[in-house]
């Protein structure tokens, strides 16, 4: 299997997805709401919450929408693998996998339909968080989203992965539900879990938490900070994660689905 | 890319095994398969649910790996390339395998690109294919507004787009209308007869198999039961079949008893005022039948000569209709076994290769109902 090949299937496949997720006007309209709706709804409180004495209420947005971008990222892309059950059903991924096709494709070439789609949701998240009151340097607000684009890869992959090994709707809908939101906590999305603000079993057990690196790393660069030691374990752990989903995706890709 | 012109065995299966784990233990569910199928074949898989029809086709469409066995498929090996075997096969699965939300042309354009040709090659064969069977006009359409006979078609065609050698179907007219279904028998003969495709089709409709396919094999409990012509299985296994009406239903069990002594009866069975009486093929045994029945008092209505269906060939060697969706009842494996008074003729066939697409017309008096549709066409 050749690099060339492998890319222009890759291509074949993205293009069929996306073709598809803009067909669908409900996937367009919720993508474009959500992000807006996230940021309305519990923005306006962020300033009063979370500025500690001395602190800006810049600075407070610069803490809360790194975390807000974390959990569009993680909801986003992890739930697409319901897509994939339903693809699976209608025997569009067996179809596939009878041709010549790259399984490195069949995945990727959804992955990336899903994180453009994320990247554009987080740009408008950002966009309207500038609105709101967020000022951010532009080199972080970049380096942040490539974080983005690096852990949709992640979770959508680990999504695809998980739904074609289930096969069920109804048993991924608790099993996602079940890990997302733990994750999400204990990543201090919502609020920072610090050594002074958090008893001691849940600030290790945060530690524990990748997640909880990316969200960290995400807001250092917020903050114009590039070069230090939390963003550098923020970019190793989100390369490895993503390595890890994109090895069990291909590899569902690859063996029996019967 | 094209289709394999030198090859003449377009699959060679020896000792093909699939295990699979389950929670309460393991499944032979194919058990050291052994088959052949020559270039310019139509074959018919038959069996019934859960005989292991779907678990072999998927093995040797690359999407399941054999636990045992070998097997080349157009050319190449399975196990050692299955890049190479994919390339060369079509495959139709049972479910099809399109997204309502694309249109047809698109369907098939990325299908082709996946097959690696260009841009310009896909759209030739896409405008082909949509000729070859009967889409024309359809491009445009979103794939879920299609009718079931031709999303059918288009399942078939996108098998098709890179014109293999050889081509699997799985099932390929189930769920379709009996005018759908002819037609689509039209269209799988016009790819032997016209581009000299292989195909390599799985049934559980018997009418289907004895209209379409030049060769049969059957499968039971992961095993091949039987292989041959449709013909050559009609009449090595089960023999004719007579049936009586009798005017009344008080002599059935006299008219039975007579005819059990008559020679070349092999089966007879009762059920109101009809006999069914299997006998030696050859339709010499009607006299005797009519001499037995009158020496015994039993008047007759009617009595007619035909020659069996598939389906009785079936149950003769599994001992079930093709049609009982049950698998068994978990009985063990008895290749024809299972048929009792006719056990001893369910091997008969295994061991004869030879068997040329001889359907020479010997079919004149077959009544048996549903073939008769297509029957004029081997």
């Amino acid at each position: 299997m050749s690099l060339a090949s492998t890319l222009r299937d890759t291509r074949l496949i993205f293009r069929r997805q996306l073709r598809l997720s803009l067909r669908n006007p409900a996937w367009l309209i919720i993508g474009v709401i959500q992000p807006i709706l996230y940021l309305a709804l519990f923005g306006p409180l962020v300033k009063h919450f979370v500025s500690a004495p001395g602190a800006s209420s810049d600075q407070a947005w610069r803490i809360f929408v790194p975390g807000l971008l974390v959990q569009l990222g993680l909801f986003g892309s992890l739930f697409v693998g319901f897509a994939i059950i339903a693809e699976w059903r209608a025997g569009v991924i067996e179809r596939m996998r009878v041709t010549p096709v790259s399984r490195f494709a069949l995945l990727f070439g959804r992955v990336l339909r899903d994180m453009i789609a994320l990247l554009v949701q987080s740009t408008i998240l950002v966009l309207t968080g500038l609105i709101m009151g967020l000022r951010a340097p532009v080199g972080g607000v970049l380096f942040a989203l490539a974080f983005i684009a690096v852990l949709a890869i992640s979770m959508s992959s680990l999504s695809y992965a998980v739904g074609l090994a289930l096969k069920s709707e109804d048993s991924l809908a608790p099993l996602l539900n079940s890990v997302a939101v733990p994750v999400l906590l204990l990543s201090g999305i919502l609020l920072p879990i610090t050594r002074q603000s958090a008893p001691s079993w849940l600030y290790y057990l945060s530690r524990i938490n990748p997640f909880r690196y990316i969200v960290d790393a995400m807001r250092e660069v917020f903050l114009g900070t590039y070069a230090d030691l939390t963003v550098l374990w923020g970019t190793l752990i989100s390369l490895g994660l993503a390595v890890v989903c994109i090895m069990l995706g291909v590899r569902r890709f690859q063996i029996d689905s019967a | 890319m094209t289709d394999s012109p030198g090859i003449a065995e377009m699959i060679q299966v020896t000792g093909l095994a699939k295990t699979f784990k389950t929670k309460r233990g393991t499944v032979e569910a194919v058990r050291g398969l052994d088959l052949s199928v020559r270039a310019g074949e139509i074959v018919g898989f038959l069996g019934p649910n859960g005989a292991g029809k779907t678990t072999t086709l998927r093995m040797l469409t690359t999407l399941l790996e054999p636990s045992g066995g070998t097997a080349v498929v157009a050319g190449a090996d399975l196990l050692r390339e299955p890049t190479e075997v994919r390339k060369r096969i079509g495959y139709v699965a049972q479910t099809g395998g399109t997204d309502g939300a694309c249109t047809v042309a698109e369907e098939l354009i990325t299908q082709a690109e996946l097959y690696r040709l260009g841009a310009a090659e896909a759209r030739q064969r896409c405008a082909a294919l949509l000729k070859q069977l009967d889409l024309s006009g359809l491009e445009d359409r979103y794939v879920k507004t299609l009718s079931g006979g031709q999303k059918r078609r288009l399942d078939i065609a996108l098998g098709l787009v890179h014109a293999p050698g050889l081509v699997f179907l799985d099932e390929p007219t189930t769920g379709l209308d009996p005018q759908s279904r002819a037609n689509l028998w039209t269209h799988v003969r016009r790819l032997r007869d016209e581009l000299n495709t292989t195909v390599f089709l799985t049934t559980h409709y018997l009418d289907e198999a004895d209209a379409l396919c030049d060769r049969i094999l059957i499968i039971d409990f992961g095993r091949i039961v039987a292989e041959g012509t449709p013909e050559e299985l009609k009449h090595r296994i089960s023999g004719d079949l007579v049936t009586i009406e009798l005017p009344g239903d008080r002599d059935g069990e006299t008219a039975l008893s007579a005819l059990k002594n008559v020679e070349g009866v092999r089966d007879a069975t009762l059920s109101g005022k009809t006999l069914r009486v299997i006998v030696d093929a050859g339709g010499q045994q009607l006299m005797g039948i009519m001499r037995a029945l009158d020496a015994a008092g039993v008047p007759i209505a009617s009595i007619q000569l035909a020659r069996p269906t598939l389906d009785d060939v079936f149950l003769t060697l599994t001992g079930r209709s093709l049609r009982d969706d049950s698998p068994g009842s978990g009985a063990p494996p008895q290749p024809g076994g299972a048929a009792g008074d006719s056990a001893g003729a369910a091997n008969l066939d295994a061991s004869d290769p030879a068997a040329e697409s001889a359907a020479d017309e010997t079919a004149a008096d077959e009544t048996a109902a549903p073939s008769d549709v297509t029957g004029s066409s081997r």
